[in-house]
């Protein structure tokens, strides 16, 4: 097998290279998955200093800190590298770590084109914060970048802006053909599909979904770079175009786009609570096809973010029913993880306060999402701080949370140590307190009318807006904790069995902690975790 | 080669491809929008222009108020009215109309008219026979134009829509002169 046999081969009897070109020329899984994890790390806290930025502006009505114009490039660079550089590369990371191992492949399928996949992200992000320095300032328009906000009174770095999104997309569909190629190829023999942990299932699904969309998003940056610059009116009324057409094509890659950033997170978490509920996971089967209809069905709901263009009747009830429609499959993958608890005996390690948090929490922003779904409603709650609220509580919560529940269960195995596990319970508790004290009062607000993207508002919203300042502070602080603990971990701490988990199952854990650099590099045995008595019921 | 690479190899080129496809899909999607608006005539988008292909029967006992609007596009100089804002016509009665079209800018410019319509259902029952819809219009420094229109009301319009407004946007396409706002646009995307 090629490329992956040669490296085994060549660097099978030492460990990694030294120096700096072990990460700059490495092929290997395992040292891909932690530069994507630690870029991650690093735009969650680039990205979390604007959001403090924002929040700060907004602790007080009146403009204190920042100009208008620079708290709109905030909220647009805040979305944009909380969508594509943290949460996205931190999944990414997550599958170049553990899909290998939970399959049982010596790497993935293609390893060069992983590395490269991986060292497009930095250079699409530097050039991307760049233009928060060039004249006219970075993007402003923000993050679902509308035209004609984002073409004919974009500022003049959006082309800086645009290269980066098609070089972000690049890494992405690089990323998704290496995961698919994995999963389809390289398990290890006797593992069919219907065996494989949840976790591979739903990055298998992800990865068909980013296929399916980054071409898209590629495809209507590509259109506004040409109404830029080569004079074609896609999205310019005077040339027959239509800006409304802009958001038809944006959303049908951002509706796909937004299940790419929690179908991952629902494998992580149900990795996690039966572990530590110390059952099997109730109704698998059903997971899957659960996982695979939510795919399915967010390629025909997008119009939903744009209830109020003015679409025909037909148009809104269609796309309010299929929404709603998604609640079902979500609400059955909710009702397994409780059935998964029901009667467990469980415990409330850090990674299973995370996940719980996320099956509770996430559960409200679905709620919330439901609320928007109602087209006749959405018109009082479009564009107001009710959004903002929905969506962090499925990101924040809901995505971000699961990452922090993966880290927390998988570092041990990484790392060969425990990390802190009271340090790790402070950060799960403040972390818990600041989001729901940040996002919480987001609803009344929205409610009672506060628009999105302003950097001042109405008297009337000051009590909820400081409140919601002073949460996101104790969140964003509290995150130096989890820092702090990785890098404990990392050094030193407690060392970790090759289970590390009581309940623990699965092919990762065969493995030594930490595990060999090149593992699996003959395909284990397959026997089936549900069927060998490792965690029968 | 073993049997793994290339089993590898095969999904990475299909994979490959429906990126492609993918990639094209999205530009697939701006004629499929303008063919879904036509079929449906959502949007407003304008239909029926042309001489007509068929007679159709005047319809003495219904009438119907059909609305002319004129708007400016950000900074066109140039100032469209209407010469009646609104006629009351007989379902099938061919009506010819105008507005008029004064360049006070000291430059000669060029303009293009986007039509719309409202109720957006409406849209395939008015008939334009002879409109300025999407047409280039040159006028010179101070020139005035009067810009016909005809058009015609089908009687099959639903019963419920008693009221039509055809509005047009004024853009300024004038290819060397463009604009002030756009100018220090591409001027500072020059200097980058």
């Amino acid at each position: 097998m090629g490329n992956v046999e040669q490296v085994v081969h060549s660097a099978g009897h030492h460990g990694p290279a030294k120096g700096l070109t072990r990460w700059l020329f490495t092929t290997n899984h395992k040292d891909i998955g932690t530069l994507y994890l630690l870029f991650s790390l690093t735009m969650f806290f680039v990205g979390g200093c604007m959001a403090l930025t924002i929040r700060a502006e907004l602790f007080q009505p009146g403009l204190q800190l920042i100009r208008p114009e620079f708290f709109n490039q905030m909220t647009t660079s805040h979305g944009l590298i909380m969508v594509f550089g943290a949460v996205m590369p931190a999944f990414v990371g997550l599958a170049n770590w553990l899909i290998p191992i939970m399959i049982g492949a010596p790497d993935m399928a293609l390893p060069r084109m992983n590395n490269w996949s991986f060292w497009i992200l930095p250079f699409a992000f530097a050039m991307m914060l760049s233009t928060l320095l060039m004249e006219g300032g970075g993007p402003n328009f923000g993050w679902t970048f509308y035209a004609p906000l984002s073409t004919t009174y974009a500022p003049p770095s959006v082309t800086f802006f645009i290269f980066a999104v098609h070089m972000m997309g690049i890494s992405s569909i690089m990323g998704a053909i290496n995961v698919i190629a994995t999963i389809l190829n390289m398990r290890t023999p006797g593992m069919k599909l219907m065996d494989m942990p949840l976790f591979v299932w739903t990055w298998l699904i992800t990865a068909f979904l980013l296929i399916a969309v980054m071409p898209v998003l590629a495809g209507v940056v590509t259109m506004m770079l040409m109404d830029i610059h080569f004079g074609t009116s896609f999205f310019d009324a005077a040339g027959g175009g239509d800006p409304v057409l802009f958001q038809h094509v944006f959303w049908f890659f951002g509706h796909p786009e937004v299940y790419i950033m929690i179908l991952p997170a629902f494998g992580v978490v149900s990795e996690i609570i039966p572990t530590f509920a110390r059952k099997r996971l109730f109704g698998y089967t059903s997971m899957v096809y659960a996982t695979a209809s939510i795919a399915l069905l967010s390629f025909i709901v997008w119009a939903h973010h744009m209830f109020a263009v003015g679409m025909p009747l037909a148009g809104e009830l269609f796309f309010m029913y299929t929404t709603m429609l998604i609640a079902v499959p979500t609400g059955v993958k909710i009702f397994n993880w409780v059935a998964t608890m029901f009667r467990g005996s469980m415990t409330f390690e850090t990674p299973m306060l995370f996940a719980l948090a996320f099956v509770v929490l996430f559960t409200i922003g679905g709620f919330s999402g439901l609320m928007l779904s109602i087209a006749p409603a959405d018109f009082q709650y479009h564009d107001t701080y009710f959004v903002v609220a929905h969506f962090h509580y499925v990101l924040v919560p809901g995505s971000v949370f699961s990452i922090m529940a993966a880290a927390y269960y998988w570092l041990p195995k990484w790392t060969g140590n425990m990390y802190n596990e009271t340090m790790g319970k402070l950060h799960f508790w403040l972390s818990f307190i600041g989001v729901n004290v940040t996002f919480f009062p987001m609803h009344f607000l929205g409610l009672a009318g506060m628009p999105r993207r302003i950097p001042d508002y109405a008297l009337q919203f000051a009590d909820f807006n400081m409140v919601a300042t002073l949460g996101a502070f104790l969140f964003g602080l509290s995150q130096l904790l989890f820092v702090y603990n990785v890098v404990c971990c990392i050094r030193s701490g407690k060392k970790a069995s090759n289970e590390v988990w009581e309940g623990s199952h699965g092919l990762e854990w065969t493995l030594s902690s930490p595990p060999p650099y090149h593992s699996f590099i003959e395909p284990p045995i397959f026997s089936h975790p549900y069927k060998d008595g490792h965690r029968g019921e | 080669m073993n049997l793994r690479q290339q089993r590898n190899r095969s999904l990475l080129v299909k994979l490959l491809v429906s990126t492609v496809l993918m990639f094209g899909f999205g530009f697939l999607l701006v004629p499929l929008y303008d063919v879904f608006c036509d079929i449906t005539g959502l949007n407003g988008k304008l239909q029926n222009t042309g001489a007509l292909t068929q007679a159709y029967p005047i319809n003495q006992q219904r009438q119907v108020r059909v609305q002319f609007l004129a708007v400016n596009n950000e900074a066109m100089p140039w100032t469209l009215r209407p010469a009646r804002s609104e006629i009351s016509v007989h379902p099938g009665e061919m009506t010819q109309t105008a507005f008029m079209a004064v360049n006070p800018t000291n430059r000669p410019m060029v303009a293009q008219a986007i039509p719309s319509v409202a109720p957006s259902a409406a849209a395939k029952y008015l008939h334009k026979v002879n409109c300025f819809c999407f047409e280039q219009q040159p006028l010179g420094a101070g020139e005035e134009q009067e810009m016909p229109l005809v058009f015609m009301v089908d009687d099959e319009l639903p019963d419920y829509i008693q009221t039509i407004t055809l509005s047009y946007t004024l853009f300024d396409i004038t290819p060397e002169l463009r604009p002030a706002n756009d100018v220090v646009n591409s001027a500072t995307r020059s200097a980058l």
